[in-house]
């Protein structure tokens, strides 16, 4: 199966050889890319809604000023599974979910390259997860999702929560890094006929880069979490400055993790704006090369960054410097992206359906997040605005913006070809404007909280000046969020039997995804077709019209067939 | 005809756009007192935060314009293209002339803020002496620095803060006669300065990692075990600063709150020899608690505990 990608002629595929099993010995058993995508996609929004309802009990608890509605502990121990559960057990995953799903229809591969290993990619997630979540029944972790040391030591934390996190990081990260060395061989080396590097979709391209960044910047977070487990519970001084250890050696690993992390979490739902934009403009995307190119720089530059985390900390001058201007760097290929984007709806014909309204959405709030790193990365200005809410309101416009604004976008994109079932429109837009406005709502007057000296990860605060009143607006954004992206669940639910049939082509898109069947045959493709510009369906479009206007003139022939493979 | 009648209009829609613009600028430029701490970092503390905060104001200023250009286009392109009848999409594929230019452009504005960081930075971070009205430091041999950080005459008060789960320990330094440094005298969570007079921090822990912040004094900087990390500010406004913990150090976090008082060079004088004189009666105390110990009254017996 795997070699078939490389065969340009038609094959003869033999279905069912050996029986697959049915219910749910079929998707514990499975390899097939599909499921296994479902499985990750599902699995990592149940994690969503755990990490959000944590989210809005930290919110809850803000609400009031010395609020004593959660302890100090238990606080704590929300943020610190919150932040763990979106960045571990949400964004990553969900994204592993869709680059499972469509990287090989996209590419037209009938599967992974390894199948196998990417189903112990999935139960080895799944596994991490659950070992982080089995802590909450003795002492969850809450020494921060960045994990800082000493406070994670067994000086400070005696109980088992950081170890949880501890194996939540390596079975996540081995789950990670198999995926990800899986990604880039499929890219690789199981591509259609015809689909050259220039003609890979942009999604692809983004789930490429996540695949390397998670490739060097796992094993650093791997050894790091190692090293804190050895000083836990073996005696070694890795952390320990009072034994030849230094404390600031964890920041620096694990922000050469953290940082690389945050494009991680991002790119691919850059792919997705990428994809989106252009189907639901009517036009080509704007620069594709340069959307390309600058993925992989904002990949590389992102490796070089990781000390803007640690502007405070005692670093030499030099050093920090140089963290400026790399951090600086970044944001030309990310104005690039966004200008490009921008010059994608230019002169389209732009259909207000759900997924362009997210993909847009999404643009317009990671803007604000961008434009706020702009001042973290001035290290003066961070000085003042480092560990405060300001920086809480600066990641949550990137993530919630880019990254979840993406992967809903990639919801009501995909939905259709995922279950054959088009989502609600109705319910997709008001989940949007919903999410739009709670985000904004709840994340734009963070600013001001860091602004007025909060800094973050704080139980309660005082009631002086307008703290109070900031922290309401922002809670009562959080609810509106909250409901917002509940009513995507509820319409996910309710389509799989209520939703209109989408048929194999709902959107009239322009990747090999779109040319199966909706859901797609286990083969994905009984043809696999050439690929001839960057746009294949585009192409097919025009063939299948050009054969049915010459064939209603010889013969009456329906459905029509088409040669693709000609 | 009609164009006559639209010209005016569109005059006044411009010139009631560029009052809207100019209000808005001067208001933030003459109102950033009542602007701290909402859109603007606070200041007024010292310098290094003030220059801060000018820092900040102008690439706030650099934002704004940014971002109404990216949101405005984006807005425009959802209006003016969207789907309706009789609307093509005009299949461009890219404009390698306006893709390089937004690149450079982009570039531009980052080459900008780095040199305006690079102008700023000195006043932000170099101590300066202290100024007229300061403590006497000249006759106090014992308030040179020692550290990393000293103003161009090598002369300022240097306090050393001191990290603790969960509260701030202060030890002036240099104050004490005895060369081992045992003597000087500390406070806990509240820091008394003299005004005018430039103040060094020798920022340590004890423990795990916490982090040192008084907004209106400046920035925050990490106390690492370990580690001695560096601040400076000259305060010129008697009066209380508060602040608190920045960097996550458990479950008391929220509650590690610090303040800093500013006091005129004499009433400092006189709060310090106060000050002395109560850990001088404090160490009396406490070494006849001792004798009381060597004498073989153990620490469990009921009448330690009610003298000591």
């Amino acid at each position: 199966m795997a070699t078939a990608a490389l065969t340009p002629t038609p094959q003869i595929v033999a279905h069912r050889v050996t029986p697959a099993p049915h219910g749910i010995m079929g998707w514990v058993t499975t390899t097939d890319h599909k499921r296994i995508g479902i499985l990750y996609l599902v699995t990592s929004f149940a994690f969503f809604i755990l990490g959000g309802t944590e989210a809005l009990l930290i919110r809850l608890q803000l609400g009031e000023a010395n609020n004593t509605l959660i302890t100090p502990e238990v606080y704590n121990q929300l943020f610190t599974m919150h932040g763990t559960t979106m960045v571990f057990l949400f964004i990553v995953p969900v994204l592993a979910g869709f680059g499972n799903y469509f990287l090989p229809l996209m590419i037209g591969a009938r599967d992974m390259a390894f199948p196998r290993l990417n189903a112990l990619s999935y139960w080895l997630f799944l596994f991490g997860g659950l070992v982080l979540y089995g802590s909450i029944f003795w002492s969850p972790p809450e020494a921060g999702w960045i994990t800082t040391v000493p406070l994670a030591t067994s000086t400070y934390l005696p109980s088992g929560g950081v170890d949880a996190w501890i194996y939540l990081v390596h079975l996540t990260g081995i789950a990670s890094l198999l995926g990800a060395i899986n990604f880039y061989v499929t890219i690789a080396n199981m591509r259609a006929p015809g689909m050259t590097w220039s003609r890979l979709p942009l999604f692809v391209w983004s789930i490429l880069a996540y695949s390397l960044l998670l490739i060097i910047a796992i094993p650093v977070v791997a050894g790091a979490v190692t090293m804190l487990l050895l000083d836990r519970h073996f005696g070694t001084h890795f952390f320990d400055s009072a034994e030849g250890g230094s404390a600031l050696l964890w920041q620096n690993l694990f922000w050469f993790f953290g940082h690389p992390e945050v494009y991680i979490l991002i790119l691919p739902s850059f792919g997705i704006f990428s994809e989106v934009l252009p189907v639901f403009a009517r036009k080509p995307i704007f620069g594709y090369k340069a959307i390309a190119a600058s993925t992989i720089m904002i990949s590389f530059l992102g490796l070089l960054v990781w000390v803007h985390h640690m502007f405070t900390t005692p670093t030499p001058l030099v050093v920090i410097v140089f963290a400026m201007i790399s951090s600086f760097l970044i944001s030309v290929p990310t104005g690039i992206k966004i200008f490009n984007w921008i010059g994608t709806l230019w002169e389209g014909a732009i259909e207000f359906k759900t997924p362009l309204m997210f993909a847009v959405g999404g643009i317009a709030l990671f803007t604000i997040g961008g434009i706020s790193g702009v001042f973290l990365a001035i290290f003066p200005v961070d000085w003042q605005l480092s560990d405060t809410y300001f920086v809480v309101a600066h990641i949550h416009f990137v993530l919630v913006g880019g990254s979840v604004f993406g992967i809903f976008a990639g919801v009501y994109y995909w939905y259709p070809k995922m279950t054959g079932r088009m989502l609600s429109e109705a319910l997709g837009k008001w989940s949007f404007w919903l999410m739009f406005w709670g985000t904004l709502i709840t994340f734009m007057i963070q600013h001001s909280l860091g602004l007025d000296g909060m800094p973050r990860r704080v139980y309660e605060y005082a009631n002086v000046g307008n703290l109070q009143l900031y922290n309401q607006i922002s809670t009562f954004g959080s609810w509106i969020l909250g409901l917002g992206a509940l009513l995507t669940l509820i319409n996910v639910w309710r389509s799989l039997k209520k939703g209109a049939v989408a048929g194999p082509d709902p959107w009239r898109a322009n990747t090999l995804e779109w040319f199966t069947t909706s859901p797609p045959p286990v083969n994905n493709f009984d043809e696999i077709p050439r690929v001839r510009s960057l746009e294949p369906m585009k192409d097919i479009r025009r063939e299948v019209e050009r054969q049915s206007k010459e064939g209603a003139g010889a013969r009456k022939r329906t459905p029509v067939e088409v040669k693709v493979n000609a | 005809m009609s164009r006559s009648a639209l010209t005016p209009l569109r005059h006044r829609r411009r010139a009631t756009l560029l009052a809207l613009g100019l209000s808005t600028a001067l208001g933030l430029v003459l109102a950033p007192s009542a602007l701290a701490g909402s859109i603007l970092p606070q200041s007024g503390g010292s310098a290094a935060a003030n220059h801060i905060s000018n820092l900040y104001s102008i690439t706030l200023y650099i934002a704004i314009v940014i971002f109404i250009g990216v949101e405005g286009t984006l807005l425009y392109c959802l209006y003016r293209f969207r789907a309706r009848r009789g609307r093509e999409a005009k299949q461009l594929h890219g404009n390698t002339r306006l893709e390089i230019g937004w690149t450079l452009a982009a570039a531009a504005i980052v080459v900008a803020l780095a040199t305006m960081t690079f102008i700023d930075l000195s006043s932000i971070r170099d101590p300066t002496n202290s100024g007229p009205g300061g403590l006497d430091l000249n006759n106090g041999v014992q308030y040179e620095t020692t550290g990393a950080l000293k103003p161009p005459d090598g002369r300022a008060l240097t306090i050393q803060v001191n990290g603790i789960q969960y509260l701030w320990r202060y030890t002036y330094l240099g104050v004490s006669p005895n060369p081992d440094g045992l003597g000087d005298p500390y406070t806990y969570y509240q820091m008394v300065v003299p005004t005018n007079t430039t103040v060094i921090l020798h920022v340590v822990s004890q423990d795990v990692i916490h982090e040192w912040w008084i907004p209106a004094l400046g920035g925050k900087v990490q106390a690492v075990p370990g580690y001695t990390n560096y601040t400076w500010f000259k305060i010129t406004k008697p009066g209380s600063y508060k602040g608190q913990c920045s960097f996550l150090c458990g479950r008391g976090h929220a509650r590690m709150i610090a303040e800093v008082t500013a006091l005129p060079p004499a009433q400092y004088q006189q709060w310090l020899s106060r000050l002395q004189a109560n850990l001088a009666k404090a160490d009396t105390q406490d070494a006849t608690c001792r004798q009381e110990l060597a004498k073989g009254q153990g620490p469990a017996s009921v009448e330690f505990t009610k003298d000591c």
